[in-house]
């Protein structure tokens, strides 16, 4: 389902296979373990960690498992409710976050895309493509939190939402939404293990890396169950470092 | 206006210039807060106000050596007096420019943007949200600050989460500032002053530019209002 490997002060976190890693039950609930994981190393390690998420094969991820949920509403929600917590631990991630766009990311494919801080796309193939409104389906309101945060070009979130539009990785830069653009799946993981690894090296306080991401998307944050600290409470961690 | 060493007032046709004296970072201490303070309330009767800064800094911030040296329940006196000053130029009846003169970093940054217009110098000084780097948390009412005249996602990251060294060329292809200006310090400030003119020719009622202002930036003004100098006195804060 998932790996997690550790380059130096990059943690790796791989979606193996050659399916379109639909996001069921099981495979939200490996990569939360990995991404727990990759916290919980960085913790002991100490400030300069970074997380770089890649996939194998021709998709990053289509999304929630409609295969699995099929009809069934219930089921649909379940799969929402459970990667909100993931999106959550993602924005909440006391480190860097790049996702290296592959393949194609749809519907919370490109959600789970858009909850890293940076994005490189690969430009020969794969598009990010917010399916439901083709598809008949409503969009969870933290979809929707998320993409009002991270996607505020003109015109860039009616495109994305409302009117379902493919982005190939040029015009996803042209809108803000990718930061560079690769000719292939190799040259884009080694892109973006080079950008985390820049990242990484700044040696930023995790916490306070964290804290700083809230604060600059709070709505989003709020949206997927993160509480943000008080001013007392993030002067404290200040003063007693004075 | 008290005289005092920290910044000076004059009045260049409608335009009310601020600037903030000496070769120093001026840090935002209670001190200076309060200068600026009443430099601002000084403006009345002006058409646009100006604020400027000498040598290679507009502010580096807020003043952590006090901070460090002061006693703990006197550090809300440097963040209520920056909300207060907020609040000042936020309902001031005037439109406002902030001339970055030199570097802008952290609370300076934000005290910048805080201004209806930025002209910032070309040559040197950059922006810059040190706190990432310094292992600092941003406050909320300095992050809404931020919010609010940093509206696109990429450049909130790269400002704030990144804490990128902005220089003014940057920040105007970003649309953070309106215009960068080459030359010296006096150039800036020139030029600052004659988009002050510009816009105190216009000729607009201060009162309607005050409720638009607010209007357009509620919520950093609704966390403000309490503490500025025409808030109830119920409501504000013992500074």
């Amino acid at each position: 389902m998932c790996t997690l490997e550790q380059h130096g002060n990059v943690f790796v976190l791989t979606l193996t296979g050659d399916d379109e890693h639909p996001l069921g039950l099981p495979l939200i609930a490996s990569l939360s373990s990995a991404v727990a994981s990759a916290k919980a190393a960085a913790a002991s390690a100490g400030p300069g960690a970074a997380l770089v998420t890649v996939a194998e094969g021709r998709f990053f991820s289509n999304g929630l498992d409609i295969g699995w949920a099929g009809t069934s509403r219930t089921r649909l929600m379940e799969l929402a409710d459970a990667l909100r917590p993931l999106a959550a631990d993602l924005l909440a991630l006391p480190m860097p976050t790049v996702a290296a766009v592959t393949g194609h990311a749809s519907a919370g494919g490109f959600l789970l895309a858009l909850c890293h801080d940076y994005r490189v796309m690969r430009a020969d193939r794969g598009v990010l493509y917010m399916s439901e409104i083709d598809i008949g389906l409503p969009l969870p309101s933290y979809f929707v939190s998320m993409f009002r945060a991270k996607v505020t070009a003109a015109n860039a979130l009616r495109d994305v939402l409302l009117r379902g539009t493919k982005l190939r990785a040029a015009e996803a830069k042209e809108m803000g939404i990718v930061d560079a653009v690769c000719p292939g799946p190799t040259e884009t993981v080694a892109k973006a293990i080079k950008l985390a690894e820049q990242l990484a090296a700044r040696k930023w306080d995790g916490d306070v890396y964290a804290s700083i991401r809230i604060s600059i998307f709070p709505e989003a944050c709020k949206s997927v169950g993160i509480v943000e600290e008080s001013d007392e409470e993030k002067v404290k961690n200040f003063a007693s470092r004075m | 206006m008290e005289p005092n060493n920290l910044c000076t007032v004059e009045r260049r046709g409608r335009v009310h210039l601020i600037t903030l004296t000496g070769a120093g970072e001026h840090r935002l201490s209670p001190a200076l807060l309060s200068a600026i303070r009443s430099a601002v309330a000084a403006s009345a009767g002006a058409g646009a106000l100006v604020l400027s800064a000498e040598g290679k800094f507009f502010s580096n911030g807020f003043d952590q050596a006090w901070a460090r040296t002061a006693p703990l329940h006197l550090h809300s006196t440097m963040d209520g007096g920056f909300r207060a000053l907020v609040a000042d130029l936020l309902e001031l009846p005037m439109p406002t420019v902030a001339a970055v003169t030199g570097h802008a970093a952290a609370a300076g940054c934000a005290l910048a943007l805080a201004h209806d217009s930025v002209v910032m110098r070309g040559s040197r000084g950059f922006l810059f949200m040190s706190e990432v780097h310094a292992g600092i948390k941003i406050v909320d009412f300095l992050a809404e600050l931020m919010r609010e005249k940093v509206p696109d996602a990429v450049n909130r990251r790269d400002l704030l989460l990144r804490g990128d060294k902005m220089s003014a060329a940057e920040a105007v292809r970003r649309g953070i500032v309106d215009k960068a200006i080459d030359g010296g310090v006096e150039d800036v400030v020139n030029a600052a002053v004659a988009e002050a003119e510009k816009l105190a020719a216009r000729g607009w009622d201060g009162e309607v530019v005050a409720e638009i202002r607010k209007a357009v930036w509620p919520k950093v003004w609704d966390k403000a209002k309490d503490y500025g100098a025409d808030a109830p006195a119920a409501a504000r804060p013992r500074l």
